[in-house]
């Protein structure tokens, strides 16, 4: 029953055909042969210098540990599991409007573009309708509504990936001085990156052209989601 | 019976709005009473199975049938219901027609509310507008 963990004594949690299924004995032994090591000789023959010394000698391939630990060590148990990739929930397809639910843009509502590597849904708010950029959110923060933009083959660029979104690497050790001042003044802002600007405004232009087709979008995008009295999310229509 | 003032009565023939189960929200006619708790209702033409039915899960609606013989069965109920039209008048009466807007703005999406909430701040403002103009 090692498969099936008890529920009560003597009452597995899986019948007996799914256990025989997950043993899977009836595939037969395995057949795939691994691939043989490609052995090293353990000892090979060197030539010796000095007279006396016979000329040649046996030395062992890998030299055997001068001190052995005086105590066994355990080996952590190596973990075969891996973690699976994020599945998108069904109804989150290319255009789809979320409403935001965390973070800075909560209650906004912003379209879907793709999901990413990692599992987390890129979206635009467009950055023109209601201020979200271009973003990377979790899709458990994250309501997805029955309305879709028509996106219809809108190319996205190869450029916005995870690696994309990611930050500049911290460049060693700096004292919060240097850091935040420059000359006993607060530092000027670094100005936003053109070319993620560029960018930016590439995507919203083909996404507003989308969204002015249907009458009332632009302003639904505009507008924050809230509840308000006697309103349940788990009851609403979305 | 002529000089009770209640209207509505439990009998056969009585058209009910059913309040529980899964035919709730659909209207069935009592076709023989069983006991002080209990009617057989049936509903051939909107959905619903013969059953027994308790009276704290139905509410009696004015319209009842007024041919139906006791005990009649789904076929004899559902010709006597095409008959008197019976569900057509429920279907244009006030009543039905508010619980159908009241379903319908519960199964609107997030964007069909905010087009109501707009279409509503535009009644308001010609509203407004006009009665001032008046003024």
């Amino acid at each position: 029953m090692a498969r099936s963990k008890e529920l009560v004594p003597g009452v597995g949690r899986f019948s007996r055909s799914q256990v025989a299924e997950k043993r899977g004995l009836f595939k037969g032994p395995k057949k795939s042969e691994k691939a043989a090591a490609a052995s090293t000789p353990e000892t090979v023959e060197k030539t010796v210098g000095g007279e006396k010394n016979g000329g040649k000698r046996l030395v062992p391939t890998s030299k055997a540990p001068k001190f052995y630990p005086a105590e066994d060590v355990r080996q952590p148990k190596q973990s075969r599991k891996t973690a699976k990739p994020t599945q998108l929930r069904s109804s989150i397809t290319p255009g789809t409007v979320l409403i935001l639910l965390a973070g800075r843009f909560r209650g906004k509502r912003v379209v879907f573009l793709k999901q990413l590597e990692s599992g987390l849904l890129l979206v635009s708010g467009p950055f023109r309708v209601n201020g979200v950029p271009l973003r990377r959110v979790n899709q458990a923060y994250v309501i997805a509504t029955s309305t879709k933009v028509e996106l219809g083959g809108v190319k996205l660029s190869e450029e916005l990936n995870d690696a994309y979104f990611a930050k500049p690497s911290a460049k060693g050790a700096k004292s919060a001085e240097e850091e935040f001042f420059q000359e006993g003044k607060p530092k000027a802002k670094e100005a936003f990156p053109a070319s993620k600007a560029a960018l930016q405004k590439e995507v919203d232009s083909t996404l507003i052209a989308a969204i002015k087709k249907t009458e009332n979008l632009g302003k639904y995008l505009q507008s924050t989601w809230g509840l308000s009295k006697g309103q349940f999310p788990h009851q609403m229509v979305f | 019976m002529s000089d009770s003032t209640f209207k509505r009565f439990v009998e056969v023939g009585r058209v009910v709005l059913l309040k529980a189960g899964p035919s709730a929200g659909k209207i069935a006619v009592i076709a023989e009473i069983i006991d002080h708790k209990r009617a057989i209702v049936d509903g051939p033409t909107t959905g619903v199975p013969r059953q027994s039915f308790p009276y704290k899960h139905l509410t009696l609606t004015p319209l009842s049938v007024t041919k139906l013989p006791r005990g009649a069965r789904s076929g004899v109920v559902k010709k006597v219901l095409d008959a008197e039209g019976t569900i057509k008048k429920w279907e244009s009466s006030s009543w039905a027609q508010k619980r159908a807007a009241v379903e319908k703005r519960r199964n609107l999406n997030d964007f069909a509310r905010f087009s109501v909430m707009l279409a509503k701040k535009q009644r308001r403002d010609s509203v407004r507008k006009a009665l001032k103009s008046k003024a």
